[in-house]
């Protein structure tokens, strides 16, 4: 069995060291192409016919005049009479023509007709008593539950409980493993009580999830010496990718298609396409070089990414491109579902947490949405949560960036800090007093707060609520912390040694621009003992070994592993060919800076091209796979904690916020690249900034449009809008030795509540809502005012 | 974008000649950076094109007796950078930078500034200048309007007047000079600036035929004058709140005052309240603070911008202090 452990710190001479982006230059140049940037010979440009109206039904469609229009190419209902549409923006008809302006023209002269149906773009509180009882479980909840890491226990309860509204494939068996279902939930789904019925039934708008209850929260919260009750809540933001979503197809024969697909999940995009299209997902190639962004929103080809080839073949299999519009990008390309809740806390008189109560609400679009995992981080002894979800009609809610996490953190640490104003403790005392509660995650949290607070200078800038200056400008800062898992994914690669000393791998992974290219160069470079750019590393193509798709922060951990097995095992035969020439036993060998020698005797050795050259003929071609998640995890692992700090201004006068300096302190196991990992955080701050104090999706309450789907108004970080950024990734001892493990989720989590809280502690008075405006701003100024 | 017609003119005459006696058949193309992102959202659609970069005796600044001539071709990069208005305007030089993006500031003109569409989300999402939805529902009174008018808003336009250069200019007591088949006509700035009562009714006092040809600030030696905006984001934001002050003094007294809020209204907003309440007053912060309660009294918030009143004020009172200061906040 070989060895494939991770060199100790003394043995590193790449990983862990601050290493810059091996495609910097071909982005910063503006060689690098995006999907975006890809133009096939005799391309057809595609236009899509969206419904004006947030809830619908197509009466009638005539496609005729566009049709008949000189330059189209091909026609294609996506939702023909009779289908409904449940968001503005939805998609009806899509033509490809020679250039843009005619396909726009032909969607121009295309009739359909609506019946208009009410909808509701609101997330309002909902009314008292206005919603309905949990009803059999949809596969979408289930979903919500997974991403919510519900215990698995709880999990088959309610499947038990409850019922499902569809009797599960195999395959959709197999999908929710991949996200975490374990054996006994997959049990329970497959003899769980079907209500078909329960699926067709009109749900109300308003449908309440099972209430949850731990310990005995009505006596902790009389016994407790301070309770806090307090509103707090974080809205329905777009993903905002900077490159849309969108694609290029073609079909290279009757039955082969070739997709350039802005995608995080170039592997997984054959199979889901297969489907739809009636090939075999043998027949699918998909390629991609670089991505403008996904955060959570481009795992699948979407339907226009279906109808995009469906429309290539009608056009005789000629390249098609339907890259969304900015508008159609903030509308219907996913968005992070909202949560509010009503929370009470409770705490003995040292600041021990005994009590939570909350009621949530939020909505994730026409499936409602999940509960976020709340009280988050910290597992307070006695709970009781009730949640409702509204369905309504402002667009359809993807994965964001670690699902649910940020509204926890927000309803949690927000909820805590005032709980901790109000027992006039410093919140870093006050949240250290409760580490206890975090569990497993306890001594890594407490080295972090310590670090923290030290990066932010928090002694001197920490004030009580009460002593702020009235007008003018305030100063406060605010903390919290998050969790995520981050275990490495499925990920095969294939490594080959030439005779010559060529050496390439190959990997249908994908970069999301965190630097996975980097780090996967870092790693074999590092295991072989030759230079990175003695390698050639391809990927993003599905003639390459499948590599998981890049979500929930799993790609570093799966592709440094398959990498490292690739690479050992390829440099572990290598030696057992050369070792004969050297007179001497393959273990003995080593490979430093691109020379093979006898451990211990440099005298004996002989160039990586030499040695390559005892190969003969053939190249040597070695496969990377790491083991089945079942297996517990080597190379990789699972489980991260993170302490961020913000300090902010706020003009009492107006009521803006500025974000004066944020503290990002991050575990992530074994650190593949300083700089990169680093990189990451920073960009996690600045997309937490946005979500603090500018996004959110604007719906008219009459139309039900969204009003702000451009970049005027629906209001991004600018660079002067960045305040100081400070990182700190933990490494070493307690850290290096559990693996690899993601980074892509955890530093996004916390910026919002942090943010919040320095809020808070500048104006001495809680904003209950994100984004941090000055209307809502001036709006809590007042109500303190007048209390 | 439909199609259109592009004629590229290089006479005044021309010009006027190539412009239809009616609304919606031909557009002026100046820098564009507004027309064009509203044809491409199908806002406006213009028969003809008239690109009027051209015309050489639009473009540039002067100075004499009369004071300091803008052609309404003058980009707002060159204007920012140009030696006279920072001796002589400061407060529109300091007002120029803080307009859209570099990249916008190289190609937007002067005239577009002035004749720039509002930034209404109804509007710019198909629903018309003066919002309605299919059964003729007024929009922005019930709707989203935290960012729609607190004053001038008893009719149905809701917008507010989006150019940020345009109090700060009235305040310098600035003057604007069209050209039609007609002749020509001049008149005070605040003059150009109408509030539609119908559907079809254009924002400006600008007829079909007509173009801007420059803009006029008189001398301002013994003003002083400042520029304040509140935006959340620091630079590239749309304003909450605009505030242009012009001040002249007798000893440490105000003698006369001009004072203009912008974002506040569907046209700039000078405020005779605010000026009557600084005459013969010394400025400090009580005065200041007086002038802009003055300003606000008749402020009547819609559903949701209650806020922008507060804003409106505070932005006047920094102003008042800032012009008072030599313009330095």
């Amino acid at each position: 069995m070989p060895d494939y452990a991770w060199p100790d710190a003394q043995h590193r001479t790449l990983i862990g060291t601050r290493v810059s982006r091996v495609d910097s230059p071909a982005k910063v140049s503006g060689q690098a192409k995006y999907t975006y940037d890809v133009h096939r010979p005799g391309m057809l440009y595609g236009k899509v016919l969206r419904c004006p109206y947030a809830h619908a039904k197509i009466v009638s469609i005539d496609t005729s005049a566009a049709e008949k229009m000189p330059g189209v190419k091909a026609v294609h209902i996506v939702q023909g009479p009779g289908a409904a549409i449940h968001w503005a923006g939805d998609e009806v008809v899509a033509v490809a023509a020679v250039d843009e302006p005619t396909a726009e023209d032909a969607i121009r002269v295309i009739k359909v007709e609506y019946q208009q149906l009410p909808h509701l773009v609101s997330d309002a509180e909902p009314p008292k008593g206005g919603a309905q009882e949990e009803g059999p479980l949809s596969m979408d909840a289930l979903d919500d539950m997974l991403d919510n890491e519900m215990p698995a226990g709880q999990m088959v309860s309610q499947i038990q409980q409850y019922g499902i509204t569809e009797k599960p494939s195999e395959g959709r068996l197999n999908e929710l493993k991949e996200d975490g279902a374990s054996d006994a939930v997959l049990d329970a789904l497959r003899t769980a009580a079907v209500h078909p019925e329960a699926a067709s039934k009109l749900p109300s708008s308003y449908q309440k999830a099972a209430a949850q209850t731990v310990g005995d929260p009505e006596k902790a919260f009389a016994e407790a010496a301070v309770v806090s009750e307090g509103l707090y809540g974080i809205p329905l933001i777009a993903h905002c990718c900077l490159e849309s979503h969108g694609s290029i197809s073609e079909w290279t024969d009757q039955d082969h298609l070739f997709t350039h697909i802005s995608t995080q999940n170039v592997s997984g995009i054959p199979g889901q396409m297969a489907e739809p299209l009636k090939i075999p997902a043998t027949n699918v190639r998909v390629h991609q070089d670089h991505i403008g962004g996904g955060f959570g929103s481009k795992f699948s080809p979407d339907r226009w990414g279906i109808f995009t080839a469906e429309i290539s073949k009608k056009a005789g299999g000629k390249p098609v491109r339907i890259m969304l519009e900015r508008d159609a990008e903030l509308e219907v390309a996913g968005a992070r579902p909202s949560a509010y809740a009503r929370v009470k806390v409770g705490a003995m008189k040292d600041g021990a947490l005994v009590a939570w109560q909350s009621n949530s609400w939020g909505t994730g679009g026409p499936g409602g949405g999940g509960m976020p995992p709340i009280p988050y981080v910290f597992s307070i002894p006695n709970q009781r949560q009730e949640h409702i979800a509204i369905r309504n009609n402002i667009g359809p809610a993807r994965a964001w960036r670690a699902p649910n996490h940020p509204q926890a953190a927000v309803l949690t640490m927000c909820a805590l800090d005032d709980l901790a104003a109000k027992l006039n403790m410093d919140p870093v005392e006050f949240f250290g007093k409760n580490l206890n509660l975090t569990k497993q995650r306890e001594n890594t949290y407490r080295e972090e707060l310590a670090i923290a607070s030290e990066l932010m200078d928090w002694k001197q800038k920490w004030h009580p609520r009460e002593q702020i200056a009235s007008g003018g400008m305030a100063r406060g800062v605010g903390l919290s912390f998050h969790t995520w898992g981050g275990r490495g994914h499925a990920s095969d690669c294939d490594l080959t040694i030439h005779p010559d000393g060529s050496v390439e791998l190959k990997l249908c992974s994908q970069d999301l621009g965190t630097g996975t290219r980097t780090c996967i160069l870092i790693v074999a470079s590092e295991t072989l003992g030759i230079p990175m750019d003695a390698i050639q590393l391809q990927i993003g193509d599905t003639t390459y070994p499948p590599s998981g798709g890049s979500g929930g922060s799993t790609t570093i951990g799966g592709v440094s592993s398959s990498t490292r097995r690739a690479a050992a095992d390829a440099r572990d035969a290598l030696f057992t060919k050369v070792a004969p020439a050297l007179n001497t036993q393959p273990d003995q060998l080593e490979c430093v800076n691109g020379k093979l020698s006898v451990k211990g005797d440099s005298s004996r050795s002989l160039s990586w091209k030499e040695a390559c050259s005892k190969l003969g003929a053939m190249p040597l071609t070695i496969r990377g796979k790491n083991p089945d998640r079942s297996k517990p995890p080597d190379l990789t692992n699972s489980g991260v904690g993170g302490v961020q700090m913000a300090e902010a201004e706020v003009d009492a006068d107006t009521g803006v916020v500025k974000v004066k300096k944020m503290v990002a302190v991050q575990d992530c196991g074994l650190v593949i690249d300083l700089k990169t990992a680093e990189s990451q955080c920073y960009g996690a701050l600045i997309m937490g900034i946005s979500y603090s104090l500018y996004e959110e999706k604007v719906m008219d309450p009459s139309t039900g449009r969204m009003l702000n789907a451009d970049m005027g108004f629906y209001r991004l970080a600018g660079l002067s809008d960045i305040p100081e950024l400070v990182v700190h990734m933990m490494t070493g001892k307690g850290y290096d030795e559990r693996g690899v493990i993601g980074l892509g989720e955890p530093p996004v989590i916390s910026p919002g509540a942090a943010i919040s809280n320095a809020v808070a502690n500048a104006i001495g008075v809680r904003v209950p809502f994100l984004p941090l405006t000055p209307d809502r701003v001036l709006a809590a100024l007042e109500q303190k005012a007048g209390a | 974008m439909r199609p259109f017609e592009y004629v590229s003119p290089n006479t005044r005459t021309q010009a006027i000649s190539l412009l239809g006696a009616s609304w919606g058949n031909a557009e002026i193309l100046a820098g564009g950076t507004d027309l064009l992102t509203l044809m491409k959202d199908d806002v406006v659609a213009p028969k003809r094109l008239i690109n009027i970069k051209g015309i050489h005796d639009l473009h540039g600044v002067s100075s004499n007796a009369q004071g300091f001539h803008i052609g309404a071709l003058t980009t707002l990069g060159d204007l920012a950078d140009d030696a006279t208005v920072r001796r002589n305007y400061p407060a529109l030089a300091e007002a120029l930078p803080e307009a859209a993006s570099p990249q916008i500031r190289n190609l937007a003109t002067l005239g577009g500034n002035l004749c720039q569409r509002p930034r209404c989300w109804y509007f710019r999402n198909g629903f018309g200048l003066l919002p309605k939805n299919e059964t003729g529902k007024e929009l922005a009174a019930g709707g989203e309007n935290r960012y729609h008018a607190i004053l001038g808003n008893e009719g149905p336009a809701k917008f507010v007047s989006p150019s940020t250069l345009v109090p700060i200019l009235i305040a310098y007591g600035a003057k604007i000079r069209l050209e039609g088949p007609k002749g020509k006509r001049e008149f005070p700035l605040e003059k150009f600036f109408v509030i539609p009562k119908n559907e079809g009714e254009r924002e400006h006092d600008l007829r079909p035929n007509e173009i801007v040809t420059e803009v006029v600030i008189p001398p301002a030696s013994d003003v002083r004058a400042a520029h304040y905006e509140i935006r959340q984001k620091e630079v590239f934001d749309w304003p909450l709140a605009v505030a242009g002050v012009a001040l002249r003094m007798r000893g440490s007294n105000v003698k006369s005052a001009r004072i203009v809020m912008g974002y506040v209204a569907p046209v700039p907003w000078p405020s005779p309240e605010a000026e009557q309440a600084l005459m013969g007053q010394p400025i400090n912060k009580d005065t200041a603070q007086r002038a802009a309660e003055a300003a606000l009294t008749n402020a009547k918030p819609l559903s949701h911008n209650a806020y922008k009143v507060q804003l409106a004020r505070v932005a006047l009172r920094r102003a008042i202090l800032k012009a008072a200061s030599g313009g330095v906040s």
